[in-house]
């Protein structure tokens, strides 16, 4: 079937602002969106830029804006999509060129919750014993991709610049939440402050727009209880 | 012009990259260089898990997972470098789990562990429960703690900068690399002691593949071109379910935990070819079963699939241990496994070939083993060899870790003893003009063009089974295809994330990468492994129990044999 794509362009090197530019493209129903991007990028314009490696949903590369939604484009079919598909940038982010942006800040985001295991001492032999329960608990959210298009759905993100944004703290939760861990105190003093859980203001954006399912919403209102509770 | 000197530089951010990067932080002074950010490396794409005879649920010995390993491997594995392997699996997966990794637990709250391809129990007498898993995510959650582990260490990464080129002196010493800068379309030198080649597999030259768009042989091919010799091309497996059409992986995990291979009959047929082991022998053979279950004409509706059933397995399975791969089949084939069986057939999967190195991780130029100073590959892009002629499910992800950790180490030892060398004279000319040959070119063909012809011939051609004629056939399509590749042409001139001609760089490893396989693949005479040849369907010990060697001489593509350690375990027929 044929379907139009109206794709959000913007080369640094020539354009002041962005613009809208169509292409025709000739695609399957089960075709994924970046099969059309692809198709573009391969038979008509060599120029348009995106990032994209695994294509299925696991490398978190290529998260967009499609139809307005964040959304994986090795992830939607086009059959979902109608004759008209609009495609744009992750937005709150700086466009570096076309569909990509200016990934940077998000990592300094993921960075600054200390995203790491922090325990004591591994035992001499074996593995740390940990109870099918336990690991239950942060199972949800050590599925993250860091695929950003959580963050770029939050309208707190769009107009603050030091809010951590809801990938930030997924990521703290998983290790707040993990039996092993002893960083939960240093974790949740950052995410007490002025740039952490509370100016999340509950909008299900983040929830809505995760790929992998992964309920964030809840688990940032697990960390709010945790630091209103004290306790883990 | 940028310059950046450190004791260590590492190309490739999956699995082996960083699991070395993380033994020599805070030791030197090292980079870590990809084309991606890490975490979106292909090791976060393996799903079903890692071996590791820690024997958490049923009895299990190292010796069992080596001999595995070894007959898996249809007896191409260096039996020295299986031993390490298995013995260090051990270790490995219990650092992995000390750095934080969440596996799945056994109800006493150990690593719980599940039946994997060709995973057995006293040396083959029946499946094993082998394989530590985190759901069907494994790859995830490793590639997601060694990245949080780098974090942690402070090392120093550069993302997204594209190899162009590995430097080494004139006598043979290597001493660092060009990459391009993605960003901004600059050329760096990184001027090193040492360097680690940990960029993974070139699963993109097929067609049908389970490997991400990166997956393009970068690192292989260019230190090819640099006189490296590459080990055992012929051997590339295809795994037996990836989804119809797209080859997305569906893991083996689902037969591990009790799916089953249906053909158009609804026969269960890998019982009839591998009695013991059924639908669990090794992928090599799966992947012919289903080839010839496609040929005689029970394929569904008489096409080239078969189905993979779990729904029999009852949703709790399903959901809690195979949520991902069930997902896949959801979204992209509007299966629901749960009621259906999911369409499948043979993808494109993993290099057993690559950089010879020995179990250091040391790349070695010639039969005798001698070691190229300063050269060290891990993971996908190596060949030590652990897999031989197949390689068995899990065992990438052990490779990873056992040999990312030994060259990791071994590096170190090599940082702390040395001096840097001099780089050699005017030593980004040939990085360069590769670059500007490509962006000055105002007519000519695109990438993509040349890439899909490659693609077709060598799905069609050279994949899960081969002959003479179609060998010939490809051979020749690959020279054609890289003399229009001389001629090649971008549209994007520009330096700001030129993704064109990143792709037009791929294509020419690619392109290399293709050119060796066929060369291996046409010189073996025999079947072993994931090389089947139907002209010649017998393994042959006498002649080929060996490795092949492939250099790239002034006078095209010449071939040498190198012996296979063998310490336990006598080559014997293989039988499932």
């Amino acid at each position: 079937m044929q379907v139009t794509l109206r794709i959000k362009r913007f080369n640094p090197e020539t354009d002041t602002k962005p613009h809208f530019e169509e292409y025709v493209v000739d695609v399957e129903g089960t075709d994924r969106v970046l099969d059309a991007l692809n198709q573009v990028k391969w038979t008509q314009d060599g120029t348009l830029t995106y990032r994209r490696s695994c294509a299925h949903g696991i490398c978190g590369s290529d998260a967009m804006r499609i139809n307005g939604r964040n959304r994986l484009a090795c992830k939607v079919l086009m059959k979902d999509l109608g004759k008209r598909v609009t495609v744009e940038p992750l937005i709150g982010f700086k466009v570096e060129k076309d569909l990509l942006v200016d990934m940077e800040p998000f990592f300094n985001a993921y960075k600054s919750v200390k995203p790491y295991l922090i325990a004591d001492d591994a035992p001499s032999a074996g593995e740390r014993l940990q109870s099918p329960a336990d690991r239950a608990r942060f199972d949800d959210t050590t599925k993250c991709i860091l695929c950003a298009a959580c963050t770029s759905s939050c309208p707190i993100t769009w107009t603050s610049d030091d809010f951590v944004g809801p990938a930030a703290i997924v990521n703290a939760h998983r290790f707040i939440f993990d039996s092993r861990d002893k960083g939960a105190s240093d974790r949740l003093r950052i995410l007490n402050s002025q740039s952490g859980v509370w100016r999340c203001r509950t909008i299900f954006n983040c929830t809505d727009a995760c790929p992998r399912d992964i309920k964030i919403t809840e688990a940032i209102e697990q960390v709010k209880r945790a630091l209103l509770s004290e306790q883990v | 012009m940028a310059y950046h000197r450190y004791d260590a530089v590492i190309v490739g951010a999956g699995g082996a990259g960083l699991m070395a990067a993380i033994q020599l932080a805070g030791h030197a002074n090292i980079a870590v260089v990809s084309k991606l950010y890490p975490p979106r490396s292909h090791t976060g794409a393996a799903q079903g898990g890692i071996s590791a005879a820690l024997g958490n649920t049923e009895e299990d010995h190292w010796e069992w997972h080596m001999f595995d390993t070894v007959k898996g491997g249809d007896y191409l594995v260096d039996q020295d470098a299986a031993e390490v392997l298995a013995r260090e699996a051990i270790d490995a997966v219990l650092e992995l789990e000390h750095m934080g990794l969440p596996f799945n637990r056994t109800p006493d709250g150990k690593i719980d562990q599940r039946r994997f391809g060709g995973h057995s129990r006293d040396f083959g007498a029946a499946p094993v429960r082998r394989a530590c898993y985190a759901a069907d995510r494994t790859g995830h959650m490793i590639i997601q703690t060694l990245y949080q582990q780098g974090i942690k260490h402070n090392v120093n990464f550069f993302d997204e900068f594209h190899l162009l080129d590995i430097l080494f002196t004139d006598d043979g010493q290597c001493c660092g690399v060009v990459v391009y800068e993605i960003k901004t379309g600059e050329i760096h030198t990184i001027h090193a002691k040492t360097v680690l080649i940990a960029s993974g597999g070139y699963g993109r030259v097929f067609k049908i593949t389970s490997n991400a768009l990166a997956g393009t042989g970068d690192g292989v091919a260019i230190a090819y071109r640099r006189g490296i010799p590459l080990m055992d091309m012929e051997f590339y497996q295809f795994h037996p379910t990836g989804l119809y059409k797209l080859g997305i992986l569906v893991s083996e995990a689902a037969r591990g935990e009790g799916g089953v291979l249906i053909n158009n009959e609804g026969e269960r047929f890998a019982e009839r070819y591998a009695p013991t082991m059924k639908d669990l022998a090794p992928r090599d053979m799966v992947s012919r079963f289903i080839y010839q279950e496609v040929k005689e004409g029970r394929g569904i509706d008489g096409k080239d699939y078969v189905l993979l059933d779990v729904s029999h397995l009852g949703p709790e399975v399903i959901d809690q241990k195979l949520p991902d791969v069930t997902d896949f089949a959801r979204v992209y084939l509007g299966v629901e496994p749960k009621k259906e069986g999911i369409p499948i057939q043979p993808t494109a999967h993993y290099a057993m070939g690559g950089l010879p190195t020995n179990v250091e991780g040391q790349v070695i130029h010639d039969p005798e083993g001698s070691v190229v100073p300063g050269f060290y590959s891990a993971g996908e892009s190596a060949c030590v060899s652990v897999h031989g002629a197949n390689r068995l499910g899990t065992n990438s992800l052990v490779d990873l870790v056992v040999f990312g950790r030994r060259a990791g180490r071994h590096m170190l030892e090599y940082v702390q003893n040395n001096d840097f060398v001099e780089l050699p004279k005017n030593h980004e000319d040939f990085a360069r003009s590769q670059v500007d040959a490509i962006l000055s070119r105002q007519n000519g063909e695109h990438a993509a063009n040349i890439r899909a012809e490659m693609q077709e011939v060598m799905m069609d051609k050279v994949s899960v089974v081969r002959n003479e004629r179609g060998l010939l056939e490809a051979r020749d399509k690959i020279a054609e295809l890289k003399s229009r590749y001389q001629s090649i042409c971008v549209q994007d001139r520009g330096s700001t994330y030129n993704t064109d001609l990143l792709e037009a760089l791929e294509l020419g490893a690619m392109l290399d990468c293709a050119e060796t396989i066929i060369f291996g693949a046409m010189a073996r005479e025999e079947s072993r492994g994931a090389h089947y040849r139907e002209d010649f369907e017998a393994r042959d010990d006498r002649n080929w129990l060996a490795h092949s060697l492939i250099y790239r001489t002034d006078s095209g593509m010449e071939l040498r044999k190198k012996p296979v350690s063998i310490t336990r375990f006598e080559p014997k027929e293989r039988k499932y």
